[in-house]
């Protein structure tokens, strides 16, 4: 592998290649995720607004695939990296890969992932990666809208019908164990803290924990107690969602590859 | 799911300096999901820098049946526009 040994900023080619990996792919599953409720959502206007929040995603992850594929410096761009990696070279978190199911378990899982983004890339503004940065401050216009609304929905849900109180409670239920690795540092993370290329995750959580608190509280959800879980996608675990996911998303590059439009 | 929801008219300012402008409708459960809706259905092409929104059954419209009543005595009256002198060219939105 050529991948460059170290980066001007002291980190390992590979360590900084796969942190920005990370960002990237949680934008990128999360946004083909929501994409699938384009025609099935239960309004029209919700329809225009996961879509819209779909592209938003997506748009980031072409920036910061873009941006992988130059620490790389083998040539790789977005297109081959969205498309021609398979799920162990994923490094999403696993809560982006889960399934829409029902509205609720949607906007649950878009909560928690939007206070994270929210916060992560709030920090990453003054990452002295500047690239990185400069994608932050982009990307955190885009994420403080989409906590606008997936923040609405929970507290609408959550303080709403017994029936919509049960199932946001339930998603949320189910879901709430793959938030640990978006709080819980592991090597990567704090290599990268300790380069100032990304921030220490204990402030993230911090910052994270008080605003879902918050959300949960006003949408009169019970917040579960924590769990630990196995899999943990930004390492590359993932549970058996995601190759579906790239199945259908990945189908024409892998039938047709090189096709364009 | 939209019977249960309001219906809202959209207002939108293209720019700043101008008024905003009646653009359409739509269906929200609140104001909030309204204002929320409006920007992702009315300004997902920078259509906008500002967006009002108010509920439809707050408007209150003239009746047309009254619009002989209304409009009409206006008609005649041709000395009330201001076609007796020249705009200057660079006055512009008049």
């Amino acid at each position: 592998m050529s991948a460059a040994a170290e980066s001007a900023l002291g980190a390992s080619g590979e360590d900084h290649f796969r942190y920005v990996l990370r960002l990237a792919d949680t934008s990128l599953v999360l946004g083909q995720r929501l994409s699938e409720w384009v025609g099935h959502a239960p309004a029209l206007e919700e329809d225009l607004a996961l879509g819209n929040i779909a592209l938003d995603l997506i748009g980031q992850a072409r920036l910061l695939l873009s941006y992988a594929g130059r620490i790389e410096g083998r040539g790789r761009e977005e297109d081959q990296l969205a498309f021609l990696r398979d799920a162990p070279e994923f490094y999403n978190v696993a809560l982006a890969e889960q399934p829409n199911g029902d509205f609720a378990a949607t906007i649950v899982r878009q909560a928690l992932i939007d206070a994270w983004q929210l916060e992560l890339y709030h920090s990453l503004t003054a990452s002295a990666d500047e690239p990185l940065a400069e994608i932050a401050a982009k990307a955190l216009k885009e994420c403080r809208y989409h906590w606008r609304f997936s923040c609405g929905w929970l507290v609408r849900l959550g303080d709403g019908t017994p029936e919509s109180h049960v199932r946001a409670q339930e998603a949320l239920d189910a879901l709430w164990r793959f938030t640990e690795e978006l709080i819980t540092p592991d090597a990567l993370d704090v290599r990268m803290a300790s380069l100032a290329i990304a921030p220490p995750l204990a402030a993230v959580h911090g910052r994270w924990e008080a605003r879902i608190a918050a959300a949960l509280k006003e949408a009169t959800l019970r917040q579960p107690a924590s769990q630990h879980y196995p899999w943990h996608g930004k390492s590359g675990v993932h549970t058996e969602h995601l190759g579906h996911l790239l199945g259908e998303m990945q189908h024409l590059q892998r039938t047709y590859p090189g096709a364009t439009w | 799911m939209n019977e249960d929801w309001a219906l809202y008219e959209v207002f939108i300012r293209a720019r700043s300096g101008l008024e905003h402008k009646h653009v359409g409708s739509l269906h929200a459960a609140d104001a909030r999901m309204a204002l929320e809706h409006a920007r992702d259905t009315y300004t997902r092409r920078q259509e906008g820098v500002s967006i009002w929104v108010v509920r439809s059954s707050e408007i209150i419209a003239s009746d047309p049946e009254e619009a002989e009543a209304l409009f009409e005595p206006a008609r005649d009256k041709v000395y009330r526009h201001p076609t007796f002198y020249d705009i200057p060219e660079e006055v512009k939105n008049i």
